[in-house]
């Protein structure tokens, strides 16, 4: 469905060389046909209706290898074993050595061959730019009936001016097996930068995992991140995507539940501030029934911040005795402050227990006035406040490393913006 | 007799919301080791005052003035009255979900003590203050330890508030209908929590239509706060007196005056 106005050639991406990546020859072959086409999509396209991509569009991106000294203010937690990314390119002076037993990875251009891509690369720009024009990534591979205790740690750092960072992680679980994820997204200087992640996870039978997304790239970092998971049968994922900054991030994330007994769990944290806009687009898609599903997506929005929600749950028709929680909240920090949320719920199965719901408003300056009166200052009193609304989301991310990493950036932020 | 010091002096006080006069000329002192009770028909204007004194800003105070212990009360924000030891237990106290108590009385107290040149509080100290002072109104250590009055009963709530008047140590206390909602077994507890936190360094403004709560807290002066003004003023015996002839004879005496 592309309709002529979303036939603007564009040549952001024309100076950037093919990958010698052995990606799937037939994905290859999509790629081209997309990258060729050429079409940027625009707001006139419901996919992107809320998000321009005009600034992101402008700069002649380049992949580039780049060094960086020192990873301490991007590790996330200190006890996981972490692999390092520099614009796509794996970093192996700086990842851990002892990788912890029953999980095996590998680096993407190390590999003969890679799989089929999960995520659909038909009228999927970027996606397509990922595959045709891949820097490098990691496969990452959960062996059946292990619990991986030790969370794995990829962290991902875009640097330097125009760089596209063309960056893939091939997640698997096997049957019966048990892994948590952290994925750090990171920038560290350089005008206009893009990074432009693909994650696909395979959830074999009884499988399970947990992934925390922690976002926190510079104002001058474009983001599009597009995580395809396919579950099957009694397996469990969650993942939590909290976004702390960058320029623009546009967040996809598809999930396809193909077996029965599954639990697919998706909550999001975001904090915007100056210009910037934070795109969550989510799909849950109910193939088949006795599942559940919840999502809970809240945030907070300063200055002249807009935040996008668009989260769709499809139930299929033979998916009966589904659940299916879907919330979205937002508090808005200033007059300025945007919000454009759109929950939904199209469901052909008639024995579900669907709801959806979306909230936008101010602080409840009432209970600002009721701490104040016990001595709490203005300033403390919203801190105080936003947490609370934020911790809900924040308490689903149950490793301490991670909490601790995620609250002193809040903090630190609370106390040099208000 | 040495003069008693003065805790909080009410002159004139003139104050609108939505450009309505509300309070019309209202004068009060109160000293320490005092208890007034304000009395008075619905909308007369208690919680008004109640609230201007906390320093609501909705409100628009036209004349008077209110020294508090001495100090220029309206020039100051909400936290920094609270800072110098005004206290207000709400009438209808709101529910803060995700507060929690405790962690907001820690900063309460810890921003009250950084006012007054001290050193925070440390968790030890202050999880056996919290012990100790819900102790005093017989409110359920579980209780103190969830969100700020989330899914607490009426009653639950008005001892909450009295919990966090413990906990806050104020020189003025405004208690603004802690009896409503209150079983009678809740009132005599609350009622004595409230008595044991009475001192001569203190003072307690009651705010209320019953003379039952007036039977446990007793009070030093009754005064009786009508369309905007303090019309009448006597000693605990004009509450019995009230109780059983309502307000109409005060109206009556005021139209005949
Ligand atoms: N925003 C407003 N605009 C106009 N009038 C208001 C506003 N808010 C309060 N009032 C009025 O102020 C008056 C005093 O109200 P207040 O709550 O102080 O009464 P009260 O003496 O505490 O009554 P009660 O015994 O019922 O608690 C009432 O008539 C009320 O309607
Ligand atoms: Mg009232």
């Amino acid at each position: 469905m592309t309709t002529t106005t979303e036939k603007k050639k564009s040549d952001f991406y024309q100076n950037l060389t093919t990958t010698e990546i052995n990606v799937d020859s037939k994905d290859r072959a999509l790629a081209e046909k997309v990258c060729e086409q050429a079409i940027i999509p625009t707001t006139k396209n419901e996919y992107w209706k809320y998000t321009r991509l005009t600034k992101l569009t402008k700069p002649k991106y380049i992949q580039q290898k780049e060094e960086i000294g020192d990873i301490t203010s991007f590790v996330i937690d200190q006890d996981a074993f972490t692999l390092v990314f520099v614009n796509g390119f794996f970093n192996e002076d700086l990842s851990s050595k002892n990788k912890p037993s029953g999980v095996e990875f590998k680096i993407l251009s190390e590999k003969e061959a890679l799989p089929p891509l999960q995520a659909t690369i038909e009228g999927a720009l970027f996606t397509a730019i990922n595959t045709k024009y891949l820097c490098d990534g990691v496969e990452l591979v959960f062996k059946e009936k292990n619990q991986v205790k030790t969370p794995v740690q990829i962290l991902h750092i875009i640097k330097g001016e125009n760089t596209i960072s063309n960056f893939r992680v091939l997640v698997k679980n096997e049957r019966f097996s048990e892994g948590q994820l952290i994925l750090g997204e990171f920038s560290e200087g350089g005008k206009t930068k893009l990074s432009n992640i693909v994650v696909d996870f395979k959830m074999e039978e009884q499988s399970k995992l947990h992934v925390d997304k922690i976002q926190f790239e510079d104002e001058e970092t474009f983001h599009i991140s597009t995580e395809n998971i396919r579950q099957k049968k009694n397996s469990q994922f969650t993942i939590n995507t909290i976004t702390l900054n960058g320029a623009l991030v546009r967040n996809n994330l598809n999930f396809e539940v193909k077996g029965e007994n599954c639990e697919s769990n998706l909550n999001g944290a975001y904090l915007l501030k100056g210009k910037q806009h934070v795109d969550n687009h989510t799909v849950v898609d109910h193939q088949v029934a006795h599942c559940n599903s919840n999502e809970l997506y809240k945030g907070v929005i300063y200055d002249k911040g807009t935040a996008v929600f668009n989260g769709k749950v499809f139930v299929r028709q033979d998916a009966q005795k589904i659940n299916a929680f879907q919330s979205n909240g937002n508090v808005l920090m200033s007059d300025y402050a945007t919000v454009n949320s759109k929950p939904e719920l199209e469901i052909y199965a008639d024995d579900v227990k669907c709801s959806h719901g979306s909230t936008t408003g101010q602080l409840d300056e009432e209970a600002v006035f009721y701490l104040r009166t016990r001595g709490i200052s203005e300033d403390s009193a919203r801190e105080l406040l936003i947490a609370a609304f934020i911790d809900e989301v924040l308490d689903m991310v149950q490793n301490e490393n991670i909490r601790t990493f995620i609250d002193k950036i809040i903090s630190a932020r609370f106390h040099q913006n208000i | 007799m040495t003069q008693k010091k003065k805790i909080i002096e009410i002159k004139n006080l003139h104050a609108s919301i939505d450009g309505k006069e509300i309070l019309k000329g209202l004068t009060l002192t109160i000293n320490a080791g005092e208890v007034h009770a304000i009395m008075g028909p619905n909308g007369a204007g208690k919680s008004t005052l109640a609230s201007v004194l906390a320093g609501r800003e909705e409100y628009e105070v036209t004349e008077g003035e209110v020294l508090f212990d001495g100090v220029n009360l309206l020039e100051l924000s909400p936290e920094e009255r609270a800072r110098e030891g005004l206290f207000l237990a709400f009438q209808y106290p709101i529910e803060i979900p995700g507060v929690s108590n405790i962690n907001f009385l820690r900063t309460a107290l810890n921003e009250i003590r950084e006012h007054k040149g001290e050193t925070p509080i440390s968790a030890k100290e202050f999880m056996a203050l919290v012990r100790e002072k819900s102790k005093i109104v017989e409110l359920d250590a579980k209780l103190a330890s969830r969100s700020v009055n989330e899914g607490f009963s009426g009653g639950e709530k008005k001892k909450n508030e009295i919990f966090q008047m413990a906990m806050l140590n104020p020189k003025l206390a405004i208690l603004d209908e802690t009896d409503s909602g209150l079983d009678i077994d809740a009132l005599r507890i609350v009622a004595n929590g409230v008595n044991k936190l009475r001192s001569d360094e203190n003072a307690i403004m009651v705010i209320t239509h019953y003379q039952r709560l007036l039977d446990y807290i007793v009070p030093d002066f009754v005064h009786v706060l009508y369309d905007g003004k303090i019309v009448k003023t006597g000693g605990k015996d004009l509450a019995l007196e009230l109780e059983e002839k309502g307000y109409d004879w005060i109206k009556h005496d005021l139209v005949n005056n």
